[in-house]
């Protein structure tokens, strides 16, 4: 019974922490057709601004919670005005470009920091079910990513800016015909996306390790989640993130994390040329 | 340039890029003749992506889990047989029918676009873990031991064809690497004057219109993978008889990005371009290795995002624009029609150069 609660606490986790780092992917992807190449490093950055500013002695929530998404969502503005904005429908080049500003990310970081970093302590502390010992972290991280949905779904679905991004996402011209400025959308959009990863960033600092290159972890999983949950970016991120989560850890306990990570990538192979639309094609069409 | 020109220029850059194979050794110390086998193999590899992306359309994100079985392949055999002859046909056929059976689960499934590169992606992903946590006594292969993270050391290299007394010298390992290079380069450009590079060209171009004509365009784009699969995997056997070492970060994320890198650098589209851009880069990243004083990931990226900015076609195709510009003037100048003929030359992408 403990067991079955701890391994169920896993897999919530596991699904939890990939709703994470997919949401600002799927706004991106979502809404502009970008595809974010640099998204593992825009992780990368939120977690060094949270750790650097909780060594800075920042408090820690504090720092991954406001810091993190606050410095990244101005990394991208200035990303989007220097180099997105000029790929709009260009989908392979946008994915080269970004490509190339991670390179360039990981270069500058390891540069300026070097290859290592003092990591933060994971804050609150444990507590035990029957014979196994948790964190209270992850039930933290649960909660971060509840309220994420919630806050982005609000956002999308109750906000004028909301009804003005998914206007701009459908029909461009129309909307640009209406009065709003397609061009400000986006670069907000992608300022947007950008914050919500870069609070991913924040929020996974303290349980993972902190080095230039840890966005590589991050991004393919992330890239594939997104495509598997298709265009819909709440329920399509939703249900390809736990589905995906729940056979990564599943995976994971009965073979070795090496092997759950490959079950995740062959469900994941499966699942596309299955439902080549994503997920949410299939299933929750017309859903936000 | 009209098509004879055209040839003609192509027929003397292959009979200057043999004389240059061939005064290497001599020109260059030893150390830099292996630095050039190094980025001949790591041509190869550029040529089977340039191929398959620039002709058959196929963005393929891990054309390295071909190299890599390629790889693998070559070493295990070279390790069993002791004999690098029947290694280097494995070398080809194990990854030819990887990409086979990928490329059937993949076309005859309509899967294009983006969603082809997260799947290649992934599969390349798969093999890294794979490989990754293959160590120990209980993964091994006759005698070859696969070696999980470190890899497999002492791999024997290239030896004349069927006598593993008489292994290659460096020099004869360059000739090989070199002369393996010119000779897919050629076979490519044969295979893209063939009908069945014309009916890729043509696919690529348009798929629904090349249906409609009658080709069936998911078996052209499965040849067009396999052929892609079986360069790459060549290529890897190259590889492995440059360093005798194969380790599963052939498979990495980061030797994926570079290849497209040398791609859009050299020009898509053309198969000259992936060849320059290897070079160059490789070139480049062994310079900035040796000084320290850049990050060759800070490089790296701004090459990339210039290119894709500022030059999307490529060093290739821009510098031949530029020469076709300069022609055109100078045939002005002796008052001749300009393009009187249509450039049609078979090989040269029509259109969407």
């Amino acid at each position: 019974m403990d067991l079955v609660a701890i391994l169920g606490l896993n897999v919530v986790n596991g699904a939890a922490s990939l709703f994470l780092l997919c949401l600002g992917l799927a706004i991106i992807f979502g809404m502009m057709r970008i595809i974010n190449l640099a998204h593992g490093e825009f992780v990368m950055l939120g977690a060094y601004a949270a750790v650097i500013a909780a060594n800075a002695g920042v408090n820690i929530f504090v720092a991954m919670l406001i810091v993190a998404p606050l410095f990244v969502g101005l990394v991208g503005i200035v990303v989007e005005r220097c180099l997105i904005q000029f790929l709009y429908g260009r989908l392979v080049d946008s994915m080269l470009a970004t490509w190339g500003l991670s390179l360039l990310i990981i270069g500058l970081v390891t540069t300026i920091f070097g290859n290592t970093m003092q990591g933060v302590p994971t804050p609150l502390g444990g507590f035990a079910i029957g014979a196994y010992r948790t964190s209270y972290y992850t039930l933290f991280l649960l909660a971060v990513a509840i309220a994420m949905l919630a806050l982005v779904y609000g956002v999308l679905r109750y906000t004028r800016f909301g009804l003005i991004a998914r206007a701009v996402m459908q029909n461009p011209e129309m909307a640009a015909v209406l009065g709003v400025n397609p061009a400000r959308v986006y670069m907000a959009t992608f300022a947007l996306g950008a914050a919500v990863t870069g609070l991913a960033g924040g929020v996974l600092a303290p349980v993972s390790g902190i080095t230039p290159v840890m966005g590589g972890a991050y991004v393919a999983k992330a890239f594939i989640t997104v495509v598997g949950g298709g265009a819909a970016i709440i329920s399509g991120t939703v249900s390809a993130s736990g589905l995906f989560g729940f056979v990564n850890q599943l995976g994971a306990y009965f073979t070795t994390p090496v092997y759950g990570e490959v079950i995740l990538f062959v469900s994941a192979i499966i699942l596309i040329r299955l439902l080549p639309q994503g997920i949410s094609g299939r299933f929750f069409k017309g859903t936000v | 340039m009209s098509a004879s020109v055209k040839l003609s220029l192509q027929v003397v850059a292959i009979l200057v890029a043999c004389v240059a194979v061939a005064v290497m050794p001599v020109a260059v110390d030893l150390f830099q003749l292996m630095q050039f086998t190094l980025f001949a193999s790591m041509a190869v590899l550029a040529l089977s992506l340039g191929f398959i992306w620039g002709f058959g359309g196929i963005l393929c994100f891990g054309q390295t889990a071909f190299f890599g079985l390629g790889a693998y392949a070559y070493a295990v055999a070279a390790i069993n047989f002791g004999d690098s002859t029947p290694a280097i046909l494995l070398a080809i056929i194990v990854p030819a029918l990887f990409a086979l059976a990928l490329g059937y689960f993949v076309f005859y499934g309509r899967i294009s676009d983006v969603y082809l590169g997260v799947i290649t992606l992934t599969v390349t992903l798969i093999l890294f873990n794979v490989f990754n946590s293959m160590a120990g006594d209980a993964y091994k292969i006759g005698t070859a031991r696969l070696g999980g993270f470190n890899g497999m050391p002492a791999v024997p290299t290239f030896n004349m064809p069927f006598d593993p007394s008489s292994v290659l010298f460096p020099e004869q390992s360059w000739y090989v690497t070199g002369g393996a290079l010119i000779a897919i380069y050629i076979g490519l450009r044969l295979i893209l004057r063939s009908p069945f590079g014309r009916v890729a060209i043509a696919v690529r171009e348009n798929e629904t219109r090349a249906s409609l004509l009658g080709y069936d365009p998911r078996a052209i784009k499965l040849g067009v993978f396999v052929l892609g699969g079986a360069i790459a995997g060549f290529g890897g056997a190259l590889y492995v008889n440059w360093g005798a070492f194969v380790g599963p970060t052939i498979f990495s994320l980061s030797l994926s990005a570079e290849i497209i890198i040398w791609i859009c650098i050299g020009g898509l589209g053309t198969l000259i371009g992936p060849i320059v851009g290897c070079f160059i880069i490789e070139y480049l990243i062994s310079q900035i290795g040796s000084q320290q004083s850049f990050n060759s990931n800070l490089v790296l990226g701004a090459i990339l995002i210039v290119f894709v900015l500022l030059l999307p076609k490529g060093l290739v195709p821009t510098i031949r624009l530029l020469l076709e510009g300069a022609g055109r003037l100078a045939t002005k100048g002796r008052g001749q029609a300009p393009n009187a003929a249509p450039d049609l030359s078979a090989g040269q992408p029509v259109g969407a150069e």
